[in-house]
């Protein structure tokens, strides 16, 4: 009897219908405004964001073995690309965004060139005093308002692309406009992001990418240009992480370089996402991401308390559930919305494989 | 295209030391195309930092590497693999989130030309002739020590290499585990692979290998057949440690 060949598959049941249901999910998103409160749609645009600087974090960390913790230093340095290029050279403010994302870019390059020297703990710390002298040179930057920040100017708001159309279509004030107008912009980054990281790992880099954070040397020595994976994933985090700075800061309409640039907000709240979510997943930061803004909203009022709370909860998982909420659920139930895996069926295997869990 | 009679193969006056310490001490040695040659010496000889230096994982202080008539000395692990040079470690490094089939795939579409739909269809069929076709969905860390073993053989396989170095395979295998990667190592040999086989179990290796290469602090003390190397007098006194 001839034996079957063999075939390679990464799409699993669930997947089918998780793919189905997220785009269910984005259609939603999208029409969501014409329903939807102020309220909410600010709420969602902090969680797309978040999600956002998630997603690009895990990417670095959980996929590339980068542990940064200066990710700061491109939502800040991406914040100010767009404030600067506003004020100083009259952009439009959507047009300048893309500058959020090129400016993070080529801070991304010297910050490699020095960090990549550094490895493990030391690189963290590196990174972080990366977007600490970032913090430090910007609030030198007087045309955009030194150590005390400055506002969008009111003539930049007034000029953005769509807002117009947004407030005759939604019979909305020009405030409410421009907020669904940076909603749908963090709607468009998310799903960008989330698709394009998704394309990443299912090619031969994203397995080459695994390979090196698993061990370097073994990577080495069948062929992966492990250099260049690590230039590549930090390259494409710090773009993506800038992009993301610069559209939280023109909703927020204000800008300092404490804010721009706090390690608490950008490194700190994000990591909490990813490691109580799970890291080395997708599915891992969308969890995390719910979990957090249902304890912000909850328990924000606190102060230090709330720190020390998500402090406490990301220890608690840490020891308890090390792969996170998503490790938890995806261990007992074998469900993976976004499999990487490639699985081998088929040939001999044809008749002992066993369709039943996931891995 | 290389001449049939040029060693695919060569080292010239090799060094390496860490701080005061020499582990690869002037070496030179060439190896012809489809040889199998055994390096044998005692623990700390310099065994597996003589493969780092030829795999490229670690660069020599002096003297020069030639792979198949290039000099090698200075370039990286990676470019190696791809240009034939393949590699199992000592203690085995798998990539251990990935699975078994993952773990070849990567040294598949890396460490050779070939598309996608070719280097999957290859590396089942490695699968197979390691015996781990079984285990190809299984995550690479929850293998037992023989799995890794024949892990590491088949993740250096995967790369299609011209010269295969193999490092310590046969340790800490039982007998019966041991005759299956020696035939898995001897059929390679036939078909043209060029293998460096560093091993303490002598039996497994002397089914394989045409020479032998004694090491010992960092010197070549032996180099011939190995039946003429195991009777020599140096060799049982520094290798075997018998009093002749």
């Amino acid at each position: 009897m001839r034996t079957p060949p063999y075939l390679v598959s990464t799409r699993t049941r669930t997947s089918t219908f998780g793919a189905i249901a997220a785009a269910c999910l984005v259609v939603v998103a999208i029409v969501l405004p014409a329903f939807a409160g102020r309220g909410l749609i600010q709420d969602l645009f902090f969680i797309f964001t978040m999600l956002v600087l998630a997603q690009f974090w895990n990417l670095l960390a959980g996929y590339g073995g980068l542990v940064s913790v200066g990710q700061q230093a491109f939502v800040g340095f991406g914040a100010y690309m767009l404030f600067g290029s506003v004020i100083l050279w009259g952009l439009n403010p959507i047009a300048a965004l893309l500058l959020s994302g090129v400016g993070a870019l080529l801070l991304a390059i010297p910050t490699a060139f020095f960090a990549f020297r550094l490895q493990g703990a030391y690189f963290a710390i590196g990174t972080w005093v990366v977007a600490e002298v970032a913090r430090l040179v910007v609030a030198q930057w007087r045309s955009v308002g030194g150590g005390t920040g400055t506002s969008m100017p009111r003539e930049a708001r007034e000029v953005m692309w769509g807002v117009t159309w947004i407030q005759s279509v939604f019979d909305v004030r020009d405030s409410a406009a421009r907020d669904i107008l940076a909603y749908w912009l963090a709607l468009a980054l998310l799903v960008a992001t989330i698709g394009g990281i998704y394309w990443l790992l299912r090619t031969k880099r994203g397995l080459a990418l695994a390979a090196v954070r698993d061990n370097m040397e073994a990577a080495k020595s069948v062929g992966v240009d492990a250099a260049r994976m690590k230039w590549m994933v930090f390259l494409i985090a710090a773009f993506g992480t800038g992009l993301a700075g610069g559209l939280i800061f023109l909703q927020n309409g204000r800008i300092s370089p404490d804010s721009a640039f706090s390690v608490i907000d950008w490194t700190a709240f994000v990591i909490f996402i990813v490691v109580i979510g799970g890291i080395g997943t997708i599915e891992g930061p969308i969890i995390g991401v719910l979990v957090f803004f249902a304890l912000q909203t909850l328990f924000a009022d606190y102060g230090s308390w709330y720190l020390i709370a998500l402090g406490g909860i990301g220890i608690v998982i840490m020891l308890f559930a090390p792969r996170g909420l998503w490790g938890l659920i995806s261990d007992k139930s074998g469900i993976q919305l976004f499999p990487i895996r490639r699985r081998l069926s088929g040939g001999k295997l044809a008749d002992r494989s066993k369709p039943s869990r996931e891995e | 295209m290389t001449n049939p009679a040029e060693p695919i193969l060569k080292l010239e006056g090799v060094s390496k030391s860490f701080g005061a310490l020499t582990v690869t001490d002037d070496v030179s040695f060439a190896v012809p195309p489809g040889e199998a040659l055994g390096i044998i010496g005692p623990n700390g000889a310099g065994k597996s930092t003589l493969f780092n230096l030829i795999t490229g994982n670690l660069r020599p202080d002096s003297g020069s590497i030639l792979f198949m008539g290039e000099d090698v000395t200075r370039v990286p692990p990676m470019q190696r693999c791809i240009a034939g040079v393949g590699r199992s470690f000592q203690i085995p490094q798998p990539f251990d989130k990935l699975t078994v089939f993952e773990n070849l795939l990567v040294a598949a579409t890396h460490g050779r030309p070939c598309s996608e739909g070719e280097a999957e269809q290859a590396c089942a069929g490695i699968l197979e002739r390691t015996e781990l076709i079984g285990s190809a969905n299984v995550l690479a860390g929850s293998l037992s020590l023989l799995q890794r073993k024949r892990l590491e053989l088949a993740r250096a396989m995967a790369t299609d290499p011209k010269l295969l170095l193999l490092d310590e395979i046969a340790g800490g295998l039982t007998e019966g585990e041991c005759i299956a990667l020696v035939d898995t190592i001897r059929a390679l040999h036939r078909e043209g692979v060029t293998i460096i086989w560093i091993e303490h179990v002598l039996h497994a290796l002397n089914r394989v290998v045409e020479r032998l290469l004694v090491l010992d602090f960092g010197k070549i003390i032996g180099l011939g057949e190995p039946e003429a190397i195991m009777a020599s007098k140096d060799v049982q006194e520094i290798y075997l440690g018998i009093e002749v």
